[in-house]
């Protein structure tokens, strides 16, 4: 039943889509556009694994009306690197070992390239602030950590 | 389901007043949880993103008017922690930064939960509220405009456009208590000021009653202050606390704050 069509650009490139008037901006990314990269979790903004920049800005794609989307970027961690050609922050949670089931890496990764971007080199309480909003089960913070200070180039 | 993006205040004013079973979103992070779990169906959404009138602030003869569209991260900035320091201390304590980006006042109004972080501080800098709807304008009092718990007084085709507080300057803070720093709804919270121009101890709780409510004695009597607040508010027994522990908490946070602003 999809209703409304929206022009967005995602990751650099122009895209349009058919959706849903009530469906979440990580509803299209994942069902409609091929971009499977966010995850959907919790579907209320607590788990952060579906977090994406919106014209630059850090938000739960869950949250997000496609429709809101609607003329703006979007940039999702398919858009921050390529199997190929990682990112330095996919990079390091490679290195790091801050990976298990990978539910989250998503999520984190494209947190943590957003307060690279603002705090290069973030103390432990940034850290800790900027990801306050991504929930992992798996890996008990600890590598993930390590895996920041990696990528800001910090020595533990 | 219809999803509506008006461009300017008027046109989403005149959607408002032809729809009014419609629903605004503006942050949608209190409306998606809704759709996405399927608590609403409204029969259609008023996307309020793309309205330029109700984002950012100014400054009107010593009054700051600050846009519904205000996000929680844009109060944290400098320039208006300075005027609103517990407004942007309460803003920190919002969720997490995904929901600090895009969480409004306006939609904390609009909610309306007794818990909504921005209510206290608003109270204790009696901020009026300026509504508007192709009838047009009026101003409430937050007191006024919060009628119940998850009730304002806004009727059917009415918008919040903004908010006017003349800053007091007086020493102020906001505390919450919960399980975590972040993304906690609060167990209970307290703004409160230290208002020497007025002479006067103001205080407001959250999550301590049906509505976010207000306490004011004059500056001498700090003493009896955290009772007189314990004792104003009528909190409930519910799964973040008990009644009683709510109570305790909220004489122990005005205990703590009065040393923090009368230092
Ligand atoms: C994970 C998570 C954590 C949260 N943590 C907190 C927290 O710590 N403290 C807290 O207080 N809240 C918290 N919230 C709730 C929410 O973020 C806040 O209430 C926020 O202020 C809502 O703003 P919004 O712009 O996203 O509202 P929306 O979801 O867009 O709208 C909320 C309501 O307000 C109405 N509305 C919006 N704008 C207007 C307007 N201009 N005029 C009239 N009505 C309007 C909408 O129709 C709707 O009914 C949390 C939510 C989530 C998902
Ligand atoms: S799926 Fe969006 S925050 Fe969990
Ligand atoms: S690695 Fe499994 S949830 Fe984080």
């Amino acid at each position: 039943m999809p209703r409304l069509r929206i022009s967005l650009t995602i990751n650099g490139e122009p895209r349009e889509t058919d959706v849903w008037g009530g469906e979440s901006l990580l509803y299209a990314l994942r069902e409609r556009l091929d971009l499977p990269g966010s995850k959907n979790a919790c579907e209320q903004g607590e788990c952060g694994s579906c977090s994406v920049l919106l014209d630059g800005v850090l938000v739960c794609s869950c949250l997000v009306l496609a429709a809101q989307a609607d003329s703006h970027e979007v940039t999702t961690v398919e858009g921050l690197g390529a199997a190929d050609d990682l990112h330095r922050v996919q990079e390091a949670f490679v290195a790091a070992g801050a990976v298990q089931c990978g539910f989250c890496t998503p999520g984190l990764v494209v947190a943590t390239a957003d307060l690279l971007e603002r705090v290069p080199a973030p103390s432990d309480d940034e850290i800790r602030e900027a990801l306050s909003g991504n929930l992992c089960r798996c890996t008990g913070y600890q590598k993930i950590f390590d895996a920041v200070r990696l990528a800001a180039g910090i020595d533990a | 389901m219809e999803v509506l993006t008006p461009r300017s205040l008027d046109d989403a004013l005149r959607l408002k007043a032809e729809l009014p079973a419609a629903r605004f979103v503006q942050g949608g992070t209190d409306v998606l949880v809704e759709l996405n779990f399927d608590r609403s169906r409204p029969a259609a959404l008023i996307n309020l993103n793309e309205v330029a009138e109700l984002r950012g602030f100014l400054r009107e003869n010593g009054a700051l008017v600050l846009g519904s569209g205000l996000t929680y991260a844009e109060l944290m900035q400098p320039e208006l922690a300075t005027a609103l320091p517990a407004l942007a201390e309460a803003s920190r304590t919002v969720g997490s930064p995904q929901i600090r980006n895009r969480g409004t006042i306006g939609g904390n109004l609009g909610t309306a939960s007794p818990a909504g972080d921005a209510l206290p501080p608003l109270l204790v800098e009696s901020a009026q509220v300026e509504i508007a709807s192709v009838r047009g304008r009026r101003a409430l009092p937050l007191a006024e405009f919060l009628v119940g718990p998850k009730r304002n007084a806004l009727e059917p085709d009415e918008l919040v456009v903004s908010i006017r507080i003349s800053p007091s300057g007086s020493r102020q803070t906001f505390m919450k208590v919960g399980p975590r720093n972040a993304m906690v709804i609060a167990v209970c919270s307290l703004a409160l000021s230290v208002d020497r121009e007025r002479g006067e101890l103001r205080a407001a709780f959250g999550s301590a009653g049906p509505v976010t409510g207000l306490v004011t004695a004059p500056l001498d009597e700090a003493e009896r202050f955290p009772a007189a607040v314990a004792a104003a508010a009528s909190p409930i027994d519910d799964v973040r606390g008990t009644a009683a522990y709510r109570r305790h908490a909220l004489r122990v946070l005005t205990g703590r704050a009065l040393e923090r602003c009368l230092a």
